[in-house]
């Protein structure tokens, strides 16, 4: 299985992680769609299972949420859903979600069965390092990387404890606030990135907000290694929801233009 | 954070980086200040000129007659904006103009709580942001009408159920973007740690009081000690004295909405199970899954799917006792309690009423009960006349 280490190490440049909610707007549609985000380039996918009160989510994404859930979409169907992308290409793939759907899937039987279905790593929004201890072994004794999140108001202190719990990368939010599209890059991320360039060797990939291949350029050259491209993917599926089939290739069209972009 | 908010497995702060800071930050002040001499004399005096503490204990003599044993009432509902939520709201208004902040936010369901908070952003010159279901706006429309008169913004939250759960949702959302100069004045003893403490200690004056007056009056500590539970503030507020008072009873009411059988109802300590939502651990109505279920009930400020941890942990000590009513039993106490009393109970606070009406002629004649009336029913009175149980009628339509 691929890892993280050998990604970042093969890349010459930042990777390309698009974030989906899984099952948004459907199994198969979303399947489609994540595919088609594979072959246009993605080098990691972020996946989200979706929950029903995302309180680090903006409105794009709260609605994917529903859309998935709606359609049917829950943790069991998840761990074959996230099998099928494995089966179709081996690709790291790291969780974004909330606590209470591992809690009530049992923590440690949560991370060994998504190891096993082929997950890289899990990154809980609603889980600080401060209870870094409920997940931490029960992830590394499945094999997984770990992933925490640094926002541009953590200290400095706090993001050195933070990289060091961090074995996969760095989920950098690049804004105070949720997920959602952003006309411009806010003025905290380039000198976040550069703070953590300076304390840690973990690579350092930076999500929330970035909406534009131009976003992502400049992302790259502040030194991140990794950009995280959301709600503005979602956004396509939520806005072509009239006709499904056309989704994949529009997802494709944006990303392969990223990727060309970031060279 | 310096301390964990933990009340046994429950509480904690299970909240996105981002708040973290914030949350700190509220710590930090909260045990700086909350002993501070200058902070209590200051707060001392606007619970006293402001809000119009100590609230009396009343004994309410015809329902006592009604019910065959003594039932003495906390009356929060004589409070300065008709609810015990203005206790909480000074104690941290208070608590943001020492931090220097300068803006307010907060999630309101039956609008006590959003009131409460645009009296007190307008008392302390602070903008203020009322985040509420716009299923809850429909319902409280009155209140809602009275915050915006003492100049708050009412956002309308559409998301999910539209109702508290979903209000507090979008005020956290906001706070993210807002942490800074926003304040965010949480109104129930639950949420991210160091809410449940907060909230605990700027209402236990309810039960400081209570118990007090029991002594004073009485002679003698109550048999009983009953409140409405939603979030869990108002039952907090009057059990925190008694907690060491091992012959008194705690118990607390959960609304039954529709019956416990059907599922449509907000009584996660009766029928919910252990999880975590809005940045804590606690008994939580939820799928299998994990997912966060639908809440009825008549009461806008009790249907939430989730009860304040410090709760959680008394249940499962069994400190204090909980059980569910039904709306039905409501409405029909409602008015049987305003008729003998001339008092109109909050919907909420009605629930302990209706709870202590279930034990007519099932308790000895000296038993004292006292009932926390957190907040009065003229907000209600709409929704009461709309979802009064039907009498019998000869014609069938």
């Amino acid at each position: 299985m691929k890892t993280y280490k050998q990604t970042f190490a093969e890349l010459k440049r930042a990777a390309l992680i698009p974030f989906f909610v899984i099952g948004d707007p459907d199994f198969d549609t979303s399947l489609e769609i994540i595919k088609a985000a594979i072959d246009a380039g993605a080098d990691i996918l972020e996946l989200g299972i979706p929950f029903s009160d995302p309180i680090a989510d903006g409105p794009v994404i709260q609605k994917a949420d529903i859309r998935a859930l709606a359609a049917g979409m829950d943790i069991e169907k998840a761990k074959d859903f996230i099998a099928k992308i494995k089966s179709y290409r081996d690709i790291p793939i790291g969780l974004l979600m909330y606590y209470n759907l591992i809690f009530q899937y049992g923590i440690e039987k949560f991370f060994a069965d998504f190891a096993k279905a082929g997950v890289n790593s899990v990154l809980v929004a609603d889980l600080s390092i401060d209870d870094v201890d409920e997940i931490y072994t029960p992830a590394r004794k499945a094999g997984l990387d770990t992933v925490f999140m640094v926002t541009p108001n953590t200290e400095t202190d706090r993001a050195k404890k933070i990289a060091s719990k961090c074995t996969g990368f760095i989920y950098t939010v690049s804004l105070l606030g949720v997920t959602g599209g952003r006309e411009t890059l806010s003025d905290m991320v380039k000198p976040l990135i550069a703070k953590l360039k300076s304390i840690t060797d973990v690579p350092v990939c930076v999500g929330f907000g970035v909406s534009k291949p131009q976003h992502a350029v400049e992302l790259a050259k502040a030194g991140a290694d990794g950009v995280i491209i959301g709600s503005r993917i979602v956004k396509i599926i939520e806005d072509n929801l009239s006709d499904k089939k056309s989704i994949p290739a529009k997802v494709s069209e944006f990303l392969a233009d990223v990727k060309k972009q970031l060279g | 954070m310096k301390y964990s908010g933990r009340f046994g497995q429950f509480g904690g702060f299970y909240v996105p980086e981002v708040l973290i800071p914030a949350l700190e930050e509220m710590e930090k002040a909260f045990y700086q200040y909350y002993r501070d001499k200058k902070f209590t004399a200051e707060l001392d005096t606007l619970y006293r000129d402001y809000a119009g503490r100590p609230t009396p204990l009343y004994l309410a003599t015809r329902f006592s007659e009604l019910v065959g044993f003594k039932v003495y009432i906390k009356r929060e509902d004589l409070l300065h904006g008709g609810a015990h939520k203005v206790n909480n709201c000074l104690g941290q208004g208070l608590l943001a103009k020492y931090m220097g902040k300068t803006k307010l936010i907060a999630e309101t369901g039956a609008g006590q709580h959003g009131l409460a908070t645009s009296m007190i952003g307008a008392l302390f010159g602070m903008q203020t942001k009322i985040f509420m279901g716009s299923i809850d706006i429909e319902r409280q429309s009155v209140n809602v009408h009275k915050m915006k008169l003492c100049g708050a913004e009412i956002v309308s939250v559409t998301g999910g159920t539209c109702t508290l759960k979903d209000a507090i949702n979008e005020a956290l959302r906001y706070w993210t973007s807002n942490v800074a100069d926003t304040f965010y004045l949480f109104g129930t003893a639950c949420g991210p740690h160091p809410y449940p403490t907060i909230v605990k200690h700027f209402q236990s004056c309810i039960g400081i009081e209570a118990r007090a007056q029991c002594l004073e009056k009485i002679g003698r500590l109550p048999d009983i000690v009953t409140a409405c539970v939603g979030g869990g503030s108002n039952a907090i507020g009057i059990f925190s004295a008694f907690l060491d008072d091992k012959n008194v009873k705690l118990i607390g009411i959960e609304p039954a909405g529709k019956g416990l059988k059907t599922g449509r109802h907000a009584a996660p300590l009766a029928a919910g199970t252990v999880g975590i939502l809005h940045g804590t651990k606690m008994y939580l109505m939820q799928d299998k899954y994990g997912q966060i279920l639908d809440t009825e009930s008549i009461s806008a400020g009790l249907d939430y799917p989730g009860v304040g941890p410090e709760h959680c942990l008394l249940k499962d000590t069994k400190r204090a006792q909980y059980f569910a009513v039904e709306d039905r039993d409501v409405l029909d106490v409602f008015d049987i309690f305003t008729k003998c009393e001339g008092i109109l109970p909050a919907l909420e606070s009605t629930h302990a009423l209706a709870w202590v009406y279930s034990q007519k002629d099932k308790m000895p004649a000296d038993t004292i009960v006292v009932v926390n009336l957190s907040g009065r029913g003229d907000k209600d009175v709409d929704i009461v006349e709309r979802n009064r149980n039907p009498a019998p009628s000869k014609h069938s339509s």
